[in-house]
């Protein structure tokens, strides 16, 4: 099981990925943006998304849950 | 001169106008959103109205807003500063139609220039270097796939409407072009509101280099100086300074000339940025676009010239002459400006958080813009410029010796800012030499 955290404080802009979904190493989960860079964020191991914790448009603090893989 | 100006932005800039105006006895109303209640201009500002959320579609993008806020303090003329509302003609139109002063050209003008494919065209037509590339908005890849046969690999792929190098990217085959075209056309619909996409020949080594001109009230176009922006991280500035180690003395009497041409070409009113880009290996200067607003590192010509451009702008706005005699400037020394970024200094990654310490150098030659003191925090909402550090010396070797110093003792604490990044630039052969591109920041962080 793999928890994927957010980096830094962000703004939610696009939910790539949904729960059930299978998912590759290095797949795009969602895209956070902050001071007006996009950012993504990946699935580090190959797995299946068992929980998003994040919706578009929500804003995330550092350490925050987005997704669980497993 | 205007009894009063209200500053339609924030953080550095509005600060930074805010202290001409005073200076000027302009009496000053800053704007706000929610998120930077306790930032230094909102203090130092005459007046300050709160006009919305964090978000800036609700706050600093929201022109009913404010012009609500002018009507409610009376304010008699808008500043735009750069960004937000700036380079947009249809606010610019509404706040003359509301019977106050725009301080920035003429809407027709903004319009003819916000487009980058019209303004390619315009200046073609005008006798302005060019280079190849497209004349209309490239509709699909197929499109663009043809244009780029025509033009030759690699080419540049850019948003017509676009800004800050967001949706840009370069393409060496055609792979490439289809995957960047579909890039850049969701961005340029999401972030400018317009799909239209134009492909440009790429320049390998290219150097960043653009034009300060002034459009006078009695019409005249006048240039002062340029400035080399060829230190880009993410097709974005992180340092410039003038003169221009790049540029020789005749480059530099043909590109002041190719941006008189093109600001009178647009009847011109103000203060404006003509940018070109130099190629490296053959001194060839093109059209890049023009920036129709103050630009953000306006600071190094006012150090070498000794004019402050707000307080043209505000004199050209208000119809009168300018403070100084165009046949009469003399730009002198070397001018550096550093701009402090909220980000980690290797991977540029932003860094919001609260400041906890800010201590800024100071010293002969040393000027800080700063949008932020200790105590504040820095939000996502915006980009994450917190100051410029600029630094002036009687040559490029002086000024880039106190640069050094002032990087040094530039302290902040609590965020992550990119000042150490700073140091290995100042320190880098490339940089120190002069004959870097536009690719120096690639090279120093691989």
């Amino acid at each position: 099981m793999a928890e994927v955290r957010a980096e830094m404080v962000a703004n939610v802009w696009k939910v790539v990925t949904a729960e059930g979904e299978e998912v590759s190493d290095g797949a795009t989960l969602v895209i956070l943006e902050s001071m007006k860079m996009e950012i993504p964020v990946l699935a580090e191991e190959p797995g299946t998304v068992t929980k998003l914790a994040v919706a578009e448009g929500d804003v995330v603090q550092e350490g925050d849950l987005i997704a669980i893989i497993e | 001169m205007l009894e009063s100006v209200l500053v339609a932005n924030r953080g550095e800039i509005a600060r930074r106008v805010i202290a001409s105006a005073r200076r000027l006895g302009v009496r000053s109303v800053a704007v706000y959103s929610e998120a930077d209640a306790e930032l230094p201009y909102v203090r130092e500002a005459d007046s300050a109205v709160l006009i919305g959320p964090a978000q800036p579609a609700s706050s600093y993008l929201n022109g009913a807003a404010v012009l609500a806020a002018a009507r409610q303090t009376g304010a008699r003329a808008i500043h735009p500063g750069y960004g937000f509302l700036a380079e947009n003609p249809a606010f610019a139109a509404s706040v003359i139609a509301a019977g106050l002063t725009w301080i920035g050209p003429a809407p027709s003008a903004m319009e003819q220039m916000g487009d980058k494919i019209n303004a390619r065209n315009l200046m073609e037509a005008a006798g302005v270097p060019v280079s190849a590339g497209t004349r209309q908005p490239v509709a699909d890849v197929a499109a663009a796939l043809a244009a780029a046969d025509d033009i030759g690999y690699p080419v540049m792929i850019k948003a017509s409407a676009g800004g800050g190098g967001i949706g840009m990217s370069a393409a060496a085959d055609p792979a490439q072009l289809a995957a960047g075209f579909e890039t850049a056309r969701s961005r340029a619909e999401r972030f400018f509101g317009s799909p239209a996409i134009l492909l440009e020949r790429f320049v390998p080594r290219a150097r960043h280099v653009e034009v300060q001109i002034l459009g006078l009230a009695d019409g005249q176009v006048i240039a002062l100086g340029e400035r080399d922006c060829s230190v880009q991280r993410r097709h974005q500035k992180v340092a410039e300074e003038t003169p221009s180690p790049g540029v020789g003395p005749q480059l530099r009497t043909r590109m002041l000339a190719a941006a008189v041409r093109a600001g009178e070409t647009v009847g011109y009113l103000g203060a404006g940025t003509v940018e070109f880009l130099v190629d490296a290996r053959t001194g060839d200067f093109t059209f890049l676009e023009m920036n129709t607003r103050l630009q953000v590192e306006h600071p190094v010509t006012e150090m070498v010239t000794g004019i402050d451009l707000v307080e043209q702008q505000l004199r050209i706005a208000a119809g009168r002459d300018i403070s100084f005699d165009p046949e009469q400037v003399l730009a002198q020394g070397h001018a550096i400006e550093l701009r402090v970024y909220a980000e980690d200094p290797n991977r540029f990654l932003p860094s919001p958080g609260t400041i906890t310490g800010w201590t800024e150098p100071s010293g002969e030659g040393i000027r800080v813009d700063a949008g932020y003191e200790a105590g504040n925090l820095v939000t996502p909402f915006y980009d994450p410029l917190l100051a410029k550090l600029c630094v002036w010396g009687a040559d490029r070797d002086e000024a880039l010796a106190r640069a050094r110093d002032a990087v040094t003792a530039f302290r902040i604490t609590g965020i992550k800012t990119n000042l150490p990044f700073h140091t290995d630039l100042l320190d880098s052969e490339e940089f120190s030499d002069g004959g870097y591109d536009t690719l120096v920041v690639t090279r120093l962080r691989p």
